[in-house]
């Protein structure tokens, strides 16, 4: 595709702008915003790539990996603000989970170790891991809010924090485990996901494709049980201070 | 840290303050409370609504803890004890039951299950407290607000507290579940031994139930007298006129306190 036709799928831009417009949505500016952040950070990670996939060392490949988990830690832990010490259970929960389903495809050889490979599964699993992580940390801290009397029952019939708050907490890791869950079951159907329409775009043959697909739907699946496992095992104990009650945050509702 | 002299004290307040602090505005809820309550006695707390009544209690089992000041319980500091062995003394329930979703036998067994261990005799408890033993198999979503309120406080006796923390049980109930659950409290009372301190906003309740009685307004412990003594002379004017403006409401409403 050659920068003159991409250029036309501007068009596509233009209706929703001019919908926003018409409709007064209030939403011009973001619709603008959004074009041109995704134009230029995808055009800057694509040179980055083909720089990273022509330099022979791995260096650059686990450099890409980290600052991607980085971003992801950034951009989940605003779901958590009332946690203390959100950011580093976030860093642990979103790189324990990358690592592993990564590492696992690795030792089992189904992927080589090329950044062709690494970086945009590091990156699937990373982002998925995010928006999990987030998800998790949404429901955790609401469920906590609107359960915090029973979990002033149990302390006060004599609970630790892990038993005061585990029901919570697996609540929390069920409901954001869902929608992955859910999609799964009618993938195919409904859409073809994302991986492997653009492979298909790209003159691979479906079956193959699929297949990749498949490897990459176990994979997400299994990342967003690690996540929400480890995250929920991390934070149970940090809802509470020192004298085992339930923060601050959480005991009054949002005003 | 046992300290001998007060050693015969269930629950004592020495100097105690709480101050919440919301959106940077302090609320000064506690200003100084000290006081003791024996053992085996019940102590009946009145005054008005947002006096702090609530906030004193939770400071016994520590679910808040006091800014300044100290709470013993049996004679050792609260920030002493094993938390979780500290809210299995100090026994504590709500006005409003909360009960987890599951058999009535679920929700009794939650204490002991904490513990590892097993409840051995649930229909016993049943029968305690006048309840059929049938119940234990039922789901709470069938019971009626009285058995509610009766469960909550069994689950909690069961768990052997030596100090009953008691927060408006009976404000939600009608007459006549405001007796059986008085009477379950007295007799449970009678058997244990235990202190019990009681805030109620009926004070022919407090009258009837007291062995000593606290007056409390605006965070601050204005009288403690014996519950005789305070409903028929009450020595502060505070207090006199509580009570007097109290009983004129009982004719047309009881008003009730509702959470802020
Ligand atoms: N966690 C909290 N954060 C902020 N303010 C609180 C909190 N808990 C209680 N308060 C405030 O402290 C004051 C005393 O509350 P408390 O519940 O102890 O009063 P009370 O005597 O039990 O009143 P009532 O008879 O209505 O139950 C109230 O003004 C209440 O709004
Ligand atoms: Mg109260």
């Amino acid at each position: 595709m050659s920068l003159l036709s991409l250029s036309l799928t501007l068009a596509f831009v233009a209706v929703a702008f001019a919908v926003a417009l018409w409709q007064r949505l209030g939403i011009e500016r973001d619709i603008v915003v959004s074009v041109v952040r995704a134009t230029i950070q995808l055009l800057i990670v694509g040179y980055i790539l083909k720089w990273v996939f022509t330099s022979k060392s791995s260096l650059y490949t686990v450099l890409m990996v980290l600052i991607m988990i980085a971003v992801a830690v950034e951009n989940a832990r605003r779901r958590g603000r009332q946690i203390p010490g959100v950011w580093w259970r976030l860093t642990i929960a979103i790189s324990l989970t990358t690592f592993v389903t990564i590492g696992f495809l690795l030792l089992v050889r189904i992927i080589p170790w090329t950044p062709q490979y690494v970086i945009p599964l590091s990156g699937l699993m990373t982002g998925n891991s995010m928006v999990l992580s987030s998800l998790f940390l949404n429901n955790l801290v609401s469920e906590t809010k609107n359960r915090r009397e029973e979990v002033n029952v149990l302390l006060s019939l004599g609970a630790t924090p892990p038993q005061a708050i585990r029901h919570v907490v697996n609540r929390a890791i069920r409901t954001s485990m869902i929608p992955t869950v859910d999609s799964m079951k009618t993938t195919g159907l409904v859409q073809l996901p994302g991986i492997m329409t653009g492979q298909i775009l790209a003159g691979q043959d479906p079956v193959t494709a699929v297949r990749y697909q498949l490897l990459i739907l176990f994979a997400i699946l299994s990342a967003a049980a690690i996540t929400s496992i480890t995250l929920g095992y991390m934070t149970k104990n940090s809802l509470f201070n020192r004298h085992m009650q339930l923060l601050q945050a959480f005991t009054h509702r949002e005003a | 840290m046992i300290d001998e002299a007060h050693a015969a004290s269930a629950v004592r307040f020495e100097g105690v303050t709480k101050t919440f602090v919301e959106r940077n505005q302090p609320t000064h809820v506690l200003r100084g409370i000290s006081g003791e309550v024996p053992v085996g006695k019940t102590l009946t707390l009145v005054g008005p609504s947002g006096s702090g009544k609530s906030t004193l209690l939770s400071l016994c089992n520590l679910l808040l803890t006091p800014d300044e000041g100290q709470v013993y319980i049996n004679g050792r500091e609260v920030r002493q004890w094993s938390i979780p062995k500290l809210r299995q003394t100090v026994g504590m329930a709500f006005q409003t039951p909360t009960l987890f979703p599951g058999t009535v036998q679920d929700n009794l067994e939650l204490g002991p299950q904490l513990r590892g261990e097993r409840l051995k005799n649930p229909e016993e408890w049943m029968e305690a407290v006048d309840l059929p033993a049938n119940l234990l198999g039922r789901s709470v979503e069938e019971l009626s607000g009285g058995q509610r309120q009766r469960i909550a406080l069994v689950r909690t006796i069961l768990n052997g507290p030596s100090i009953l923390l008691l927060d408006e049980v009976t404000s939600a109930l009608d007459p006549s579940s405001t007796q059986v659950v008085e009477k379950l409290i007295t007799d449970w009372k009678a058997k244990s031994g235990a202190a019990i301190l009681w805030v109620t906003h009926h004070l022919d309740q407090a009258r009837r139930l007291g062995d000593i009685t606290w007056y409390v307004e605006a965070g601050e412990l204005l009288e403690a007298n014996d519950t005789k003594t305070f409903f028929t002379r009450p020595e502060t004017e505070q207090a006199r006129s509580f009570i007097h403006h109290k009983d004129a409401e009982l004719d047309d409403t009881d008003g009730g306190g509702e959470e802020a």
